[in-house]
């Protein structure tokens, strides 16, 4: 803006402002309002969603899959698109310092003194496409499912075993479908891999870097056994 | 809408113009009244006591009664909200501080106390994680709205540029309360962030091993992150609302952009007769 722009938009602003009303009560009154529709939203919330405790943090388990806030789902899903190791500190630095200082020195380098968002395309295609991007990022990054989610179609019996897996946290290091991480084999198809027993006795002691489970009580271990025969 | 103008004590009455008579300084003449006028007095004998010694009357009654903009909708209450929620998570945090112990050994256990026997203890402790989220929320529509109103553009530059800052530090409190809980989903969902940060470069290794108080997390990274999330960030924060705050009143709020000031240049010339 050049000097005439601003002291244009000075004068303006000095017109409007006295055809304006007095901030008290008029404003106040309106704050007022949202202030109580705030307090009313966070008891709300706190009653139905209360302050769930989860298990207690343990150091020395490897096989829990971190989630953050869900605010910070965007994040996480640029750093779980974004897999070459190379290419992973811009993801996880790079992109949000970027996007930070672009968000802070928007004043200084938009210097369009055209205010209307109808006529400043460039801005407010570029804010609502900002705002797309980060909702569709975290609808992916919860939508990738819950750490302990395992989201394969099975059997009504194998369900239980199902549901062990996803507790146990296997979706750490192995792959089920569309969950969970390569380090270890994928399981999607072990049950037409291995035999039964080859499998049970892989749970039990735990080859490798994978822990042993044979301290599971014997219906859980049980049911998680069926369910990995039956993946066909 | 009307409010009652008895309930004001006289300094903080909107100031009249001059020639105009009426709500006057409200200096109590109280000779020959009864006790009850002079009980009346009382309110605005404190209030000029207090101005007599402070000169406070002249700012509060030039903030209480600036014009706001013709056309100022229910979008420009979302600054407020989101300054309420501060005030109601800074409120519940209090509380929560009351009973927690910031030691990796003692944490969780303080929390499950918290939880289940302290009375209203859950309930604060919901009110106040589900209130960083609703933050969190409103700061990104408090934003949204000053940026498709242009209302960052001059003369309010440098209090968007504070703003921003402000985002970052409520993003920055959100992660720093994340693992004081001290159970599985906040203790590795922290581990991780910590990672993310020592992969930044040059600074990101300094940063992750300042926030993990060594290479490795240990004992005293709780106590770090209890000590960013209890008073170093709060701190910052406030001192950056009274600021963000400050140039408000001083450049007041900007008027919705489609409200022009030209469109009825007669009833403009009126005005400036």
């Amino acid at each position: 803006m050049n000097r005439a722009e601003k002291e244009q938009y000075l004068r303006e602003y000095e017109v409007l402002k006295k055809k304006g009303k007095p901030f008290f009560p008029y404003a106040v009154l309106k704050d007022s309002a949202m202030m109580f529709v705030v307090v009313v939203v966070v008891v709300a919330m706190s009653l139905v969603l209360g302050a769930e405790q989860g298990p207690k943090a343990d150091p020395t388990t490897t096989t829990y899959v971190p989630r953050p806030e869900w605010y910070f789902f965007f994040l996480f899903e640029v750093l779980r698109v974004i897999k070459p190791p190379e290419l992973v500190p811009l993801a996880t630095i790079g992109i949000p310092t970027i996007a930070m200082v672009l968000l802070l020195l928007l004043p200084f380098y938009d210097r369009n003194p055209e205010r209307r968002p109808e006529r400043r395309p460039i801005a407010t295609t570029a804010g609502i496409m900002t705002i797309v991007a980060m909702a569709y990022l975290t609808f992916l990054g919860a939508a990738a499912g819950s750490p302990t989610e395992i989201e394969m179609e099975v059997e009504p019996q194998y369900e239980a075993g199902r549901e062990v897996a996803a507790g146990l946290g296997c979706l750490a290091c192995h792959k089920f479908g569309e969950n969970g991480n390569s380090l270890a084999p994928d399981l999607t198809h072990i049950g037409a891999k291995l035999p039964a027993n080859a499998i049970e006795r892989t749970v039990r002691v735990g080859p490798s870097f994978m822990p042993p489970y044979e301290d599971l009580p014997p219906d859980k271990f049980d049911d998680l056994i069926d369910f990995l025969s039956s993946l066909q | 809408m009307k409010f009652p103008q008895q309930l004001i004590p006289g300094p903080l009455k909107r100031p009249s113009a001059p020639g105009e008579r009426g709500n006057g300084s409200g200096n109590g003449n109280g000779n020959g009244a009864g006790p009850v006028d002079q009980l009346k007095e009382v309110p605005a004998d404190l209030v000029g006591w207090v101005d007599e010694r402070t000169g406070g009357s002249g700012f509060l009654t030039g903030m209480l009664y600036r014009k706001v903009p013709k056309g100022t909708n229910w979008f420009y209450t979302l600054g407020s909200a989101t300054l309420f929620a501060f005030v109601v998570q800074a409120l519940t945090g209090v509380f929560l501080a009351m009973y927690y112990t910031p030691s990796a050994d003692e944490a969780y256990a303080s929390i499950t106390h918290l939880t289940n026997d302290v009375f209203l203890g859950e309930f604060v402790r919901g009110m106040h994680k589900w209130g960083a989220s609703l933050m969190v929320i409103l700061v990104f529509l408090h934003m949204g709205r000053t940026f498709f109103f242009g209302a960052y553009k001059y003369p309010r530059e440098l209090n968007w540029v504070i703003g921003v800052v402000l985002l970052i530090l409520t993003l920055v409190m959100g992660f720093t309360g994340y693992l004081l809980p001290f159970d599985q989903r906040s203790f590795w969902a922290t581990v991780v962030g910590v990672n993310i940060n020592g992969t930044g470069p040059i600074i990101g290794p300094y940063l992750s091993d300042f926030l993990r108080a060594g290479p490795e997390f240990g004992a005293t990274t709780l106590a770090r992150f209890y000590a960013i999330h209890m008073l170093l960030v709060p701190g910052l924060l406030i001192a950056l609302i009274g600021a963000h705050l400050y140039l408000v009143v001083k450049l007041g709020t900007t008027a919705p952009p489609w409200v022009s000031a030209e469109r009825k240049p007669k009833s403009l010339r009126e005005e400036q007769v």
